[in-house]
């Protein structure tokens, strides 16, 4: 059994569900054209991850093997439901520009497949943890890809925060560049070129750890005495 | 004098891909002369510096990849930066052509490995991002010098090209023919040719640029460099289609000699369509693969949102290579018919 560690980390870096799993790659690509959107849009994708891992994992004794697909299936729907319910009451706007890439949140395939992989065969922390940093995991990416976007795409961060914080984060925007856009980076085409190059920059800093690490030698294999002959 | 009797095997030296590449820039000039003189000096600066930038790219990423510099000899990126600063508008700013060039060879070439791994024609790659991302420049031509009261010369056309002091020369801009002409309205073929008199000076500007390719195009058909396939069948598809929309309705839609000679037919059907990368590879598939390049542009030109579609086009075709040299293996000695798919 792995450690709340290793669990973390396997979330966040060394098995990130956008980076590494390339799961949920729909709502990856269509949303991150801004912070705004890949905020809301994550946060949605966590709290549902974390509900499903939940009562998956607490559920997982009662379930048939048979029909557990079509009953995770159902428990994320609930969640995304209950999701899609809080965006409409709390933060109606931004739940009208995400559109339809809320309710798909019940065909992300990572969520499925981690209460599939994961929380059906662990405990409840384990689950809960799981669910977080993979959720955090896929949060932060879209994160970095959005501010990304926004940045090369119309030259500001932090457009339209208000939509997500009430309107006193009206004055987070920062114009990086005035008069700036570059349409491409906000078309779809530039979601995939984004992804592409976090994926390499994902790789090179695998690959320049392996290097530095010291190669640990390896132990002296026990002599085997022969005892016979 | 003594005639020469070498023995066999009578074999020449092949092309190399540095001679071909050279020898299609060759065939580019007489096109690109008379763009300067028919539009001004634009097009010259904007070879100019998508050749440098392409150059500077190719010699960055060879480092990068650690590959031999000797790979820069080859021309490519030199042919790449030329047939970009030749298609896009002599108004454009300098960063125009500059990031087209680069994204051609870096995004377009490089990143799939170089010369020869590339599935996409790489300056058609840089156009088409360059129109999608920036449509307001991309569009934005010149009218004909001889339209033109008092012509730019060469150092204040370069002074445009890097401080962009584009309101001040509101009069001697306008859309292309072909931009027009789909958005003549309710206006019949005639009433448009009648009412836009200066239509038929940008009609004869941009005939004299294509006949200067077909010279280009017909240069390199006598030199071997590109075979008669792909050319002929971009431009007879085009043609059969325009000329039967035009024979159903002469008031509506453009002649035929209006899609051949406007916009960039003659110029992507010998210098784009004709890649040997990323072309189809039998005479057969060359024919298909051009065919549909045709077919393709009279669609998007007449019913699509583009005013015209080469760069669509030839990508679309692109994509479809594979599938095309799939069905079009031509049968080879020995066999009593052509095989089907990779072996």
């Amino acid at each position: 059994m792995k450690s709340l560690q290793e669990i973390s980390l396997d979330g966040v870096w060394h098995n990130n569900p956008a980076l590494v799993q390339l799961l949920g790659l729909c709502p990856l690509l269509a949303v991150t054209s801004s912070v705004v959107n890949a905020l809301g849009l994550g946060l949605a994708t966590l709290l549902v991850l974390v509900g499903s891992n939940c009562a998956v994992s607490l559920l997982r004794d009662y379930v048939p093997a048979a029909v557990r697909l079509p009953t995770f299936v159902i428990i994320i729907a609930s969640f995304v439901t209950c999701a899609e319910l809080l965006m409409q009451a709390f933060t109606y706007e931004l739940y009208t520009i995400l559109g339809i890439f809320i309710p798909l949140i019940v065909t992300n395939c990572s969520i499925l497949g981690r209460a599939d992989a994961f929380a059906s065969k662990h405990p409840l922390l384990p689950s809960f943890v799981d669910g977080f940093m993979m959720g955090l995991g896929f949060l932060l990416v879209l994160l970095i890809l959005g501010a990304m976007r926004e940045l090369l795409g119309q030259g500001t961060l932090f457009d339209n925060m208000q939509l997500l914080f009430g309107a006193e984060a009206a004055s987070w925007k920062w114009v990086l560049i005035e008069d700036y856009s570059f349409l491409f980076m906000i078309l779809p085409p530039g979601a995939f070129f984004g992804m592409g190059i976090l994926i390499a920059l994902k790789n090179l800093v695998d690959a320049e750890i392996k290097r530095r690490q010291i190669p640990v030698q390896a132990p002296i294999a026990d002599r085997r005495v022969r005892v016979t002959g | 004098m003594s005639l020469l009797a070498p023995s066999s095997p009578h074999a020449h030296r092949p092309l190399s891909t540095s001679h071909v590449m050279a020898q299609v820039s060759l065939a580019t000039l007489p096109a690109l002369g008379v763009l300067t003189w028919l539009f001004g000096w634009g097009s010259l600066i904007n070879v100019m510096l998508a050749v440098t930038t392409a150059i500077f790219a190719e010699a960055l990423i060879l480092k990068l990849r650690k590959r031999p510099w000797r790979i820069l000899m080859d021309n490519s990126a030199l042919l790449t930066g030329l047939l970009l600063g030749l298609s896009i508008t002599p108004l454009a700013p300098w960063w125009l052509p500059v990031l087209g060039a680069a994204v051609a060879v870096v995004v377009a070439k490089q990143v799939y490995g170089g010369l020869g791994q590339n599935p996409f024609n790489p300056a058609m790659v840089a156009y088409a991002l360059l129109l999608v991302s920036f449509p307001l420049p991309m569009s934005l031509w010149p009218q004909p010098l001889s339209l033109q009261a008092e012509p730019w010369t060469f150092w204040e056309h370069l002074t445009h090209t890097f401080t962009g002091s584009l309101h001040a020369i509101d009069g001697y801009t306008g859309a292309t023919l072909l931009d027009a002409f789909k958005h003549k309205g309710a206006l019949t073929a005639e009433e448009f040719w009648l009412q836009t008199p200066v239509a038929q000076a940008v009609l004869n500007a941009t005939t004299g640029v294509s006949l200067a390719y077909l010279l280009g195009g017909v240069y390199l058909l006598w030199r071997g460099i590109i075979s008669w396939h792909t050319p002929v069948a971009v431009l007879a598809s085009l043609l059969i289609l325009a000329a039967f929309f035009y024979g159903a309705d002469p008031s509506q839609y453009a002649s035929p000699s209006m899609h051949l000679l406007v916009g960039a037919g003659i110029f992507s059907a010998f210098f784009i369509a004709t890649d040997p990368v990323t072309s189809a590879t039998s005479h057969k598939g060359k024919l298909v693969y051009g065919a549909g390049i045709g077919i393709l542009v009279y669609v998007i030109r007449t019913w699509g949102n583009y005013p015209d579609a080469f760069a669509f086009a030839v990508l679309l075709m692109n994509f479809a290579v594979p599938f095309i040299d799939y069905y079009t293996r031509p049968r080879t000695y020995g066999h009593a018919r052509a095989q089907r798919g990779i072996k």
